[in-house]
C-alpha cells in the first residue's frame, strides 16, 4: 500500500466518523489555541512592561541613598532612613564622570498649588533641566528650567495641571504659587499618561533649589544618571560607587540600580511566567492525546472484522498500522492547525480588546504547540494501531 | 480456551489441481473451514507441508503470505465482510489500493468489474443500501479484481434466499469456466454436489473424495 493511498484511505475514515473526528480535532485546536493565546498574552505582558521600563530612559542609573547592608533592610532606603545622606556636591562630582552624559538630582514632596482661583494639592519634582532628556519627557509648550537657572522661580506643570488651571488660556507665562512662593510657568509637559505607576500629568516640575528650601532638606531622594552609552553602564556604576565611597568618608552607604539590570530582571520572571502559563496549557494537550488514544482503541475494537477482512484480503500488519497512525496522524494536524488559527484569532481579539498590550504568540510558542499536539496524537494513536496490527485475522473475521 | 487441546485437522492428504471446481461439505466442526483457512493463507497447520503452485508456503514471513493473499487469492465470505462506509465501487477497489496499483488503472479496473457484475448503477451505494444478493456480487467482484489463481468461498450463498443464492453460484462457476481454480466450502448437500470434486469431511478428517466424470 503506498503512502498516498494509506493518507487517502485514513482520510476517507476519518471524514466518514465526522462527529468523532470533530472532537477529537475540537480538543487538539483548544490545546494548541490555550497554548498560543497564552503565551501571547504572558509575551504582550513581558513587552509591554519592558517597553514601559524602557521608556523611562536609555542607559539610565538610579542612584538612592542606603544600603540594604548598612540600613538593615532595602525598605530603610526606599523610605529614606539611611544613616547618610545624598547631596548635590555628591550629584555634581559624579557629574564630572567620563561615563555619564548628564544627571539630574532629584527631590520629591507636595505642596498646594494655586493660581485662577483654583487650588489642589500637587506632587512637586525638584530637578534641573536634565530631568527632560534623561527620563524621555516632552514639552508640549514653552521651555524646561533654562540650564544654569536652578535659581529662577520656574516652574513646569504637568498636561493635567496645566489644563485644570488654565482652561482656556495659555498657561506658559502664567504666574502661580506653589506654597508659600510665587513661581512663573515655564512649560507645560506633554501628556504621557502613567508609566510604571508613575503619572507625569499631575506633577509639577520647579528649580532642585527651591524644592530644597521648600521641603526644608538638602538631601536628595535620587540621583538619575545617564551613561554615555550601554557599554559605560557597568563601568558607570562602579565608578559612581567608588566617588560616593570617597565622599561619603570610606563607607559604602549607597545603591546605585541599573535599568538594565531590572529590565533583565523583569524579562527572566515575565518568561519563567509565560513559560509555566504554556506548560500549564500544554496539560491540555497530553489530555487532547489520551483522548485519542481513547477513541482509538474503541474503533480498533469497532472495526475488528473489517482489520480481519483486510488482512484476509492481502493488507500487511505494517499496512494497518500504518492506516491507525495515519488516521492519528490527520485528526492531530487538523486540530493543530486549527488550533493554531484559533490561538492566532484570539491573541488578536486580546489586542484589539487591549491596545496598549502586544499580544503576539511568539513563534516559539506555536511550533512547540504543534510539535507537542502531533506528538502527543501519534504517540497516543501508537498502542490502539499496535493492537489493530497484531490481530488475528481468523478471529478478527469472525468477530460480529 | 478449555485446558482440552481440540486437533481440528488430522491427517490431512489433499492435492487440489489448477482449474478445479471442489466442494468441502460437512457438519459443523468437521474442519472445513479450518482447512479453508489454511489453504487461504489466514491459518497454520501445526505440523505438515502446504504447497501452492508447487511452491512451499507454510513457512513465509507473514509479508510473503499476505501477498499471495492478495496476488492468488480471493475470499468469498458467507457475512460478505464489506466495509460499512465505503461505496460498492471503494469495496471492490480494496485489493488493487492495498497492491499499490495506480489509482487510473483502478479506476479502469474497478469500472470493469462493475460492468461484468452488473452493479454499474450501484456504484456509489454502501452496502446498507444494497440488497444480499448485490452485497454478495460486490464480494465477489472485490474477490476477482486481482484476477487470483484461486477462489475460496465460505458457504458463500449462506445468508440467501434459495433464487439468489443459485445466481451467485452460477457467477462463481462462470469464474470457474473461465480457468480459476474453485474451492466452495459448504454444508448444503445440493450446493456441494454442483462440483465436479467432493470432499466430504468429519471430525477432522476426510471422510470422502469423489469426482465426477464429466468435471
Amino acid at each position: 500500500m503506498t503512502l498516498v493511498d494509506t493518507l487517502r484511505t485514513s482520510f476517507k475514515t476519518v471524514m466518514s466518523y465526522h462527529i468523532r473526528s470533530l472532537l477529537i480535532i475540537l480538543a487538539m485546536a483548544l490545546g494548541v489555541g490555550a497554548v498560543i493565546v497564552l503565551t501571547a498574552l504572558g509575551d504582550g505582558a513581558r513587552n509591554y512592561i519592558i517597553n514601559q521600563f524602557s521608556s523611562i530612559g536609555t542607559h539610565l542609573l538610579v542612584v538612592l541613598p542606603g544600603r540594604a547592608e548598612t540600613s538593615g533592610s532595602f525598605l530603610g532606603a526606599v523610605l529614606g532612613q539611611t544613616p547618610r545622606d545624598l547631596t548635590l556636591k555628591d550629584a555634581q562630582l559624579l557629574g564630572r564622570l567620563p561615563q555619564i552624559r548628564r544627571y539630574a538630582p532629584l527631590n520629591v514632596g507636595a505642596a498646594e498649588l494655586s493660581a485662577a482661583n483654583r487650588l489642589r494639592e500637587v506632587t512637586v519634582l525638584g530637578s534641573t533641566a536634565n530631568l527632560i532628556p534623561i527620563r524621555h519627557m516632552k514639552l508640549a509648550q514653552g521651555n524646561f528650567l533654562m540650564h544654569g537657572t536652578e535659581r529662577n522661580a520656574q516652574i513646569v506643570l504637568g498636561a493635567k495641571i496645566a489644563r485644570e488651571f488654565f482652561p482656556r488660556s495659555q498657561a506658559v507665562g502664567q504666574r502661580v504659587r506653589l506654597g508659600d512662593s510665587r513661581f512663573l510657568v515655564s512649560g507645560v509637559l506633554a501628556s504621557q499618561g502613567e508609566t510604571m505607576g508613575f503619572n507625569t500629568d499631575e506633577i509639577v516640575i520647579i528649580p532642585i533649589d527651591y524644592a530644597q528650601t521648600m521641603f526644608n532638606t538638602t538631601s536628595l531622594f535620587r540621583i538619575l544618571i545617564e551613561a554615555k552609552s550601554h557599554s559605560d553602564i557597568e563601568p558607570a556604576k562602579q565608578a559612581i560607587l567608588a566617588v560616593l565611597r570617597q565622599s561619603h568618608d570610606g563607607e559604602d552607604d549607597t545603591t546605585v540600580i541599573t535599568q538594565d539590570a531590572i529590565l533583565n530582571t523583569f524579562d527572566r520572571i515575565l518568561h519563567a511566567l509565560t513559560l509555566a502559563v504554556a506548560g500549564i496549557a500544554a496539560i491540555s494537550l497530553i489530555v487532547a492525546g489520551i483522548l485519542v488514544m481513547n477513541v482509538m482503541l474503541v474503533a480498533v475494537t469497532q472495526r475488528t472484522a473489517e482489520i480481519g477482512l483486510l488482512k484476509a484480503i492481502g493488507a500487511t500488519s505494517t499496512d494497518i498500522r500504518r492506516l491507525f497512525l495515519a488516521e492519528a496522524v490527520w485528526l492531530s494536524v487538523v486540530g493543530a492547525v486549527l488550533g493554531l488559527l484559533l490561538g492566532q484569532l484570539g491573541s488578536l481579539l486580546i489586542r484589539l480588546a487591549y491596545p496598549q498590550l502586544p499580544a503576539w504568540a511568539p513563534s516559539w510558542a506555536s511550533i512547540a504547540a504543534i510539535t507537542v499536539a502531533l506528538l502527543a496524537g501519534i504517540l497516543a494513536s501508537m498502542l490502539p494501531a499496535s493492537k489493530a496490527a497484531r490481530m488475528d485475522a481468523i478471529n478478527a473475521l469472525n468477530k460480529k | 480456551m478449555g485446558d482440552q487441546a481440540v486437533c481440528a485437522l488430522n491427517n490431512i492428504n489433499l492435492h487440489i489441481a489448477s482449474g478445479e471446481y471442489v466442494s468441502i461439505m460437512g457438519p459443523s466442526g468437521s474442519g472445513k473451514s479450518t482447512l479453508l483457512n489454511i489453504i487461504g493463507l489466514l491459518d497454520k497447520p501445526n505440523s505438515g507441508r502446504y504447497e501452492l503452485d508447487e511452491k512451499l508456503v507454510t513457512n513465509l514471513s507473514e509479508t510473503e503470505q499476505a501477498k499471495i493473499r492478495r496476488e492468488k487469492i480471493g475470499f468469498v465470505f458467507q457475512s460478505f465482510h464489506l466495509v460499512p462506509r465505503l461505496t460498492a465501487a471503494e469495496n471492490i477497489e480494496l485489493p488493487l489500493i492495498l497492491s499499490g496499483v495506480p489509482p487510473e488503472q483502478r479506476q479502469i479496473r474497478v469500472n470493469e468489474a462493475l460492468q461484468a457484475f452488473e452493479l454499474k448503477q450501484r456504484a456509489l451505494h454502501r452496502p446498507a443500501e444494497l440488497s444480499g444478493g448485490q452485497r454478495q456480487r460486490v464480494a465477489i467482484a472485490r474477490a476477482t479484481i486481482m484476477q487470483p489463481s484461486v477462489i475460496l468461498a465460505d458457504e458463500p450463498t449462506g445468508n440467501l434466499d434459495h433464487q439468489i443464492g443459485a445466481e451467485v453460484m452460477s457467477l462463481l462457476e462462470d469464474l470457474h469456466h473461465r480457468g480459476t481454480t474453485l474451492i466452495v466450502v459448504t454444508h448444503d448437500r445440493e450446493l456441494g454436489g454442483r462440483a465436479h470434486r467432493q470432499i466430504g469431511m468429519r471430525d477432522g478428517g476426510i471422510l470422502m473424495d469423489q469426482s465426477d466424470d464429466t468435471g
